[in-house]
């Protein structure tokens, strides 16, 4: 194990990185969107809603990537791994994340919604002003407990041909024999990838105002 | 009748097999201040919240400044308001609850501007220019960029009357605002209340705050097991109370202050 292999796992986290904040955010807007078809009263949008959220809950995020990866090119459409990789660990996070966020959207007190419709809200101004950064503070906890876990689900995306940390490791131990401290090195970067994200997030909340909690 | 604020006219509502209202008529005159008042379960939560449609009465009428507010007729029958003509419907109307429902993630100066930004569509220096304006009447503007959570009971109510007085509305819905509050922080918010009056706001205020319906309220209401019973200026009802069961409910009342004075 030299400075050269682990500079080399350091550059590949740097996918690991940008894969998994990329997934993480389109992930959350898109379960703010899952949130809003199930409470739109429709049942259309709410039965699509739930069938979706079964799906990417239900089936693993490896044969789900395999899926999309071979899915795509038989409908026309071919992606690069990149793209592919950040459609599928962004699909998979939003049906957890939109989960996690019935919780918080259910626990949005009645008068806090009544009090916007008498200020005049709207249905759609309500949930984006009022409903919506409630449920996210509420949440906050579980929503950072399940990117913690897209970090660690990104050494997935290696299925779809993308380069990331564990891939390069993968790589790496097989051209130069040292599966062990390769992969122990690899292992303690996204170690001390998640430490930052859990101290970032816990400053993040206490600065957070209005979490019901306080 | 054109004088009226608000006209109720044979509403009633129930919650399954509950009778929570019974065929109530009510005038509220404009510039006045009625206080409802009555028993816990006495349904004067509830005609509050059907003036504001937060609640649907299942029959009769209720105009606000003669305008149909929640139903309206049309050919055929009664029909819910779509939800354009609801917001303008309540647009006169101004709510403060009893648990004040401020929105957590926004600061007081957040709280009171916000509609004027998104349903008035002002420029965030304009909605803050006025919203600074009506905190400065409820005294916090000092305490502006707090949150709520920063701020005590009797202050967090302050600014909820602020956010409601922000639209400029002509008819203020107050739903026991001081019932949530200790009795030292209840005076500081009875008597932003007062001034309100005093300067010739339509207000209903459900209350137990008796001493406030019997001097501030222009005319106060009694209701029992969702009747009103009485609907009379304060010093009928509160000097000759000439009703067996509004004497009853007063009693507790007297009971109780002479309990506190021991």
């Amino acid at each position: 194990m030299t400075w050269y292999l682990f500079q080399l796992l350091l550059q590949a986290s740097l996918m690991t990185i940008f894969v998994s904040v990329l997934s993480i955010f389109a992930g959350l807007g898109f379960a703010v969107l899952l949130s809003a078809m199930r409470m739109s009263g429709n049942r259309v949008l709410f039965g699509g809603a739930g069938l979706f959220i079964s799906f990417f809950r239900g089936v693993p995020l490896l044969v789900q990537l395999l899926l999309i990866f071979n899915l795509l090119p038989v409908i026309g459409i071919t992606l690069p791994s990149l793209a592919t990789a950040i459609i599928g660990l962004s699909l998979s996070t939003a049906a957890y994340q939109a989960e996690n966020l019935r919780g918080g959207f259910e626990g949005v007190p009645i008068g806090l919604v009544e009090s916007a419709e008498m200020a005049g809200f709207s249905r759609l101004q309500t949930f984006i002003y009022i409903r919506t950064p409630i449920a996210l503070r509420m949440t906050f906890p579980a929503l950072v407990n399940e990117a913690i876990l897209i970090l660690k689900a990104s050494s997935l995306v290696s299925v779809v041909g993308l380069v990331e940390l564990t891939k390069m490791a993968q790589n790496l131990a097989a051209s130069t024999y040292q599966p062990l401290p390769i992969f122990a090195s690899a292992g303690l970067i996204y170690l001390v990838i998640n430490l930052i994200v859990a101290f970032a997030a816990r400053r993040a909340e206490d600065a957070l105002p209005g979490l019901p909690a306080k | 009748m054109t004088d009226s604020a608000i006209s109720i006219k044979n509403v009633s509502k129930q919650f399954g097999d509950t009778v929570v209202l019974r065929d109530i008529n009510l005038e509220v005159p404009k510039g006045q201040v009625s206080c409802l008042i009555g028993p816990s379960g006495s349904g004067k939560s509830t005609l509050l919240r059907c003036m504001a449609f937060l609640e649907q009465a299942n029959a009769g009428t209720i105009l606000i400044e003669g305008e149909p507010v929640g139903f309206v007729d049309g050919p055929n029958g009664r029909r819910r308001q779509t939800a354009a003509e609801l917001r303008r419907a309540r647009s006169k109307i101004g709510m403060v609850f009893q648990q004040f429902n401020l929105w957590p993630h926004m600061t007081a100066l957040g709280n009171v501007s916000a509609s004027l930004r998104r349903v008035r569509k002002m420029s965030k220096a304009e909605a803050e220019a006025i919203a600074m304006r009506q905190l400065e009447k409820v005294d916090l503007k000092e305490r502006a960029h707090h949150y709520p959570s920063q701020l005590s009971g009797g202050q967090q109510q302050r600014v909820a009357i602020a956010r409601a007085l922000a639209l400029d509305p002509t008819i203020m819905l107050f739903d026991e605002p001081t019932s949530a509050l200790d009795p030292e922080l209840t005076g500081e918010v009875l008597n932003v209340m007062r001034t309100l009056a005093d300067e010739g706001m339509t207000m209903v205020v459900v209350t137990h705050e008796i001493g406030f319906a019997a001097s501030v309220g222009n005319k106060v209401c009694f209701l029992d097991h969702g009747k009103l019973l009485f609907h009379d200026t304060p010093e009928k009802v509160f000097a000759a109370p000439r009703n067996p069961r509004l004497e009853q409910f007063l009693d507790t009342y007297l009971d109780r202050g002479a309990f506190l004075v021991q």
